[in-house]
């Protein structure tokens, strides 16, 4: 089960590439997070399992095997778009009635219950509320169209950390309450270990890193030792610099998941490493690659 | 400040998170269950607060909070109920006094050897830590 597979997918705006031959299948139940720089083809993607681009070459599927845009997938399909798509004019109650008007599916009891806890008044104008308050109302109306699978397209740039945590409270709620999937992009990474059991890392239109949080990182460690030493590591642990003072280095290598642990290189000592700094690392070193392959393993695990 | 919602509705633990730790979430939670046990916060028969409650109030993925329950279930203290909730099973077992102190004066002589051998203060509780986190990974290893 997948919510979205992407078979050599590319996109290209007149000469440039915004994605280019992405193969990635994101399995059902995952809360995936999607990272990588400034156009690194973020938006791209989301816009094309949305629908709302077609595929230069290549082809992309929601929820196994639907073709984006087609009735069925955007019947199933949410999508909440960076700049918070409400009409600012209208009032929160005019907001609820025209998405109830729009949507087949509309789960209204919720959207009312929703705006009532936020303490949203209904006849406020939604263009004076906060961007917290906006982001949650277009969060809440996402929500309410009952989707299997939610695309958020940078949804905290704009919150302060308390209306993050409420929106990525009222998010988590939703993937336990009704098993929806989630995938949204962020530059911010202080709540990605928290947040996400899946990562896809984007850089320069391509896939650099995919898979399931906790085999990514355990298929990575830090070693530390002598700089001048580096050259003897063997080339498979494809190391990456994370900081260097005079002598010391630290690295980011890949481990080899299914074989024995190797003992540390001589002169090095072995940590584990965690989201953030694995994250920067790939993001510094954009030639770097380490795909588990076309297809994640297994269902979503633990944290 | 308001009082949050999702916290107070069942059972006696709210959660809370020190994301500076460096302990993991899910034993977070596995540890302040146990603690609120220990002062007697919780007890059997209490209700755990639902996935939902916790993954809202604490904004973290819902994975986290079903490995901390499954942990709990595995460690004998809560069982979960279908369609019902996860719920505290047993007492947690209280460590006497008498054996509290004796566990303290044989980690003390170990220390004492630690330090004629060499190591400083900083090191003992590194490798205190090192030695108790590769215990917890050999046991969860075997349970895994």
């Amino acid at each position: 089960m997948t919510v979205l597979q992407a078979s050599a997918l590319s996109k290209r705006y007149r000469a440039v590439f915004a994605l280019r031959d992405c193969n990635l299948a994101i399995p059902d139940g995952s809360v995936t997070g999607l990272i990588g720089p400034n156009g690194a083809g973020k938006s791209t993607l989301l816009h094309l399992a949305a629908g709302l681009r077609r595929p230069t070459t290549g082809s992309i599927r929601v929820l196994d095997g639907l073709v984006p845009g087609s009735s069925s997938a955007l019947e199933s399909v949410g999508f909440v778009a960076a700049d918070a798509p409400l009409y600012r004019n209208m009032s929160v109650a005019g907001m609820l009635q025209v998405s109830r008007d729009l949507n087949p599916v509309w789960d209204g009891r919720y959207a009312v219950r929703r705006v009532d806890e936020l303490e949203l008044p209904l006849t406020a104008k939604v263009g004076a509320l906060s961007g917290g308050h906006q982001a949650q109302l277009a969060l809440t109306i996402a929500l309410a169209k009952r989707p299997r699978l939610l695309l958020l397209d940078e949804p905290l740039a704009r919150l302060d950390p308390l209306a993050r945590h409420q929106f990525l409270g009222l998010l988590m709620a939703a993937v336990a309450a009704d098993g929806i999937s989630v995938i949204f992009s962020s530059h911010v990474l202080t709540e990605l270990g928290r947040i996400c059991d899946h990562l896809v890392l984007l850089s320069q239109g391509r896939v650099q890193l995919a898979g399931q949080v906790e085999e990514v990182l355990a298929g990575h460690e830090v070693l530390t030792g002598p700089a001048d030493q580096v050259t003897s590591l063997p080339a498979t642990l494809a190391p990456i610099r994370i900081a260097q003072a005079g002598a010391q280095v630290h690295l980011l290598v890949r481990t080899h998941r299914g074989r024995e642990p190797e003992p540390a290189p001589a002169g090095f000592a072995v940590q584990p490493t965690v989201l953030e700094e694995l994250v920067l690392a790939y993001l510094g070193e954009p030639a770097a690659t380490a795909l588990p392959g076309p297809e994640f393993a297994g269902p979503a695990g633990p944290v | 400040m308001a009082i949050d919602k999702g916290q107070a509705a069942t059972g006696s633990v709210a959660f809370r998170l020190d994301h500076g730790s460096g302990v993991p979430t899910y034993l977070q939670l596995v540890r302040q269950v146990e603690q609120a046990l220990r002062l007697g916060l919780l007890g059997p028969g209490d209700q755990l607060p639902t996935v939902k409650e916790t993954v809202e109030s604490l904004a973290i993925n819902p994975n986290t909070v079903m490995k901390a329950y499954r942990e709990l279930e595995h460690r004998g203290l809560a069982a979960g109920r279908p369609g019902l909730g996860t719920f505290i099973k047993a007492k947690l077992q209280r460590v006497g006094g008498a054996e509290q102190a004796a566990l303290a004066r044989r980690l003390a002589a170990w220390m004492r050897h630690a330090a004629a051998a060499g190591l400083d203060d900083q090191s003992i509780t590194a490798m205190f830590d090192a030695v108790l986190r590769n215990l917890h990974e050999y046991e969860d290893g075997m349970s895994a």
